[in-house]
């Protein structure tokens, strides 16, 4: 497949088919807030370092910035209006897991698909994960109570 | 943001994707491979790095590979850092790439991508290097497979056109004996002030580093002072004398810092594998 300076892209994201005109060179962060206005995934360093805009690919959590958008073509995207009323979103509100809100959808996305890929997950390997997300605010130990929380109750109801 | 147009390949086959690098070298294009693409997309908006063609290799089935096959543990290039952590096939790999970048950008940070990148510290060759895997690389003259000890020198030397596809690893060295120690300026992300890698083969220590010089490297005249019947500290002091140059002296630690910290290091990694 080769593609001209703007080129037709199919995204599937939240379930919803999108057809978009955008570069090649265009990173899926920009292709989600400027072509789809969905701003839920946050620009912060725009460097692969602060995960605020984390969003899912497969399932799997990836940071928008560093990742083309033409790559996500034939993948699923989620991003975080793509997640209703889930248990981690529940846990952040139970917990108080942000200030300024500005890295909670990154935040988010990351410790959902923590949850969901790892119900048993050991604190390193929360402390792994949630490493990849930075909050200026220092959240951290909310974040984390918060992540617990969600997975206590999947084994409770297990 | 890339500041940049280019335009994106997606080959299926080792063969387009060289096909593809000489068709658009010839409409004078400056086309670059692509596997995870983070530090592409992060240097490109430094102005740091410039292509017009992109050529994505990671629908290559050669790039995807995750298997033993004769004995040997074959990567492919394309293969992302957290799927070989997950797989754990060969620990010391685990253990190297687990402290690359963070949990969510080795999802999409690749072998390849980290061994031939240009950010110097390219910690997943460590292993390699002390593992003598061999390297499987694509050209215009055809597939080839070498040492990587022909291959890398301080980075990948890789000629116009070539790409890495595999990684191969002899299987007796997977389960080897290892250390493995990365020290940072402060926690636990980012680029090393020192790392050091170490397997025992044969009852002799193989020692590679990353962070200590602006490359990556595995040293005969330093393993052989660290492997002297002399006491742990009179060895390290020695081997530190056979360090290739210049050490690092940079904003994550003067050169003076990083040798103090490696000799600590060197310490650790010893102790860990001789048990003294």
């Amino acid at each position: 497949m080769a593609t001209t300076q703007q080129c037709e892209m199919l995204l599937t994201v939240n379930g919803e088919a999108h057809s978009v005109i955008a570069r090649p060179a265009d990173t899926l962060l920009f292709v989600l807030r400027n072509k789809l206005r969905l701003t839920g995934a946050k620009p912060g360093c725009l460097n692969g370092d602060c995960g605020a805009c984390t969003v899912l690919i497969d399932g799997g959590p990836i940071k928008s910035c560093m990742m083309l958008a033409i790559e996500t073509v034939g993948k699923t995207i989620t991003t975080i209006e793509g997640l209703k009323h889930s248990p981690i979103q529940q846990a952040f509100v139970e917990h108080f897991a942000f200030q300024c809100g500005y890295c909670t959808p990154g935040f988010i996305m990351n410790a959902h698909a923590l949850t969901e890929k790892y119900p048993d997950a050991s604190d390193d390997v929360i402390q792994e994960w949630l490493e990849s997300n930075i909050c200026r605010c220092t959240s951290y130990r909310e974040i984390e109570q918060a992540v617990k929380s969600v997975l206590l109750k999947k084994h409770r109801n297990d | 943001m890339v500041p940049f147009d280019f335009t994106y390949h997606q080959p299926s086959s080792i063969h387009e994707a060289i096909q593809l690098f000489q068709t658009l070298q010839q409409q004078g294009k400056k086309p670059m491979y692509y596997a995870g693409g983070t530090e592409i997309i992060t240097l490109s908006r430094l102005h740091l790095v410039f292509t017009d063609a992109v050529i994505d290799i990671k629908q290559i089935p050669e790039c995807q590979v995750l298997d033993i096959q004769q004995q040997q543990l074959v990567l492919g290039a394309g293969v992302s850092l957290t799927t070989i952590e997950e797989a754990n096939p060969f620990p010391l790999l685990t253990k190297t790439a687990s402290e690359v970048a963070d949990r969510t950008a080795r999802n999409q940070i690749t072998l390849g991508g980290n061994i031939c990148g240009q950010i110097f510290y390219r910690e997943a060759v460590l292993p390699l290097l002390l593992a003598d895997s061999e390297v499987v690389i694509a050209g215009k003259d055809g597939v080839q497979q070498r040492s990587i000890h022909q291959v890398f020198q301080q980075h990948m030397q890789l000629q116009p056109g070539e790409f890495l596809i595999q990684v191969k690893t002899e299987q007796t060295y997977l389960s080897l004996p290892y250390a493995h120690i990365k020290r940072r300026k402060q926690g636990e992300v980012g680029y090393p002030l020192v790392t050091v890698a170490a397997l025992k083969k044969d009852g002799q220590l193989r020692v590679a580093f990353s962070g200590v010089c602006p490359f990556p490297f595995r040293s005969q005249a330093v393993e052989e002072r660290l492997n002297q019947q002399l006491p742990v500290n009179t060895r390290i002091d020695e081997a530190l004398q056979h360090l290739p140059r210049p050490i690092l002296d940079d904003i994550e630690g003067s050169a003076q810092y990083r040798l103090f910290v490696l000799k600590h290091t060197l310490f650790d990694i010893i102790t860990e594998l001789e048990g003294e």
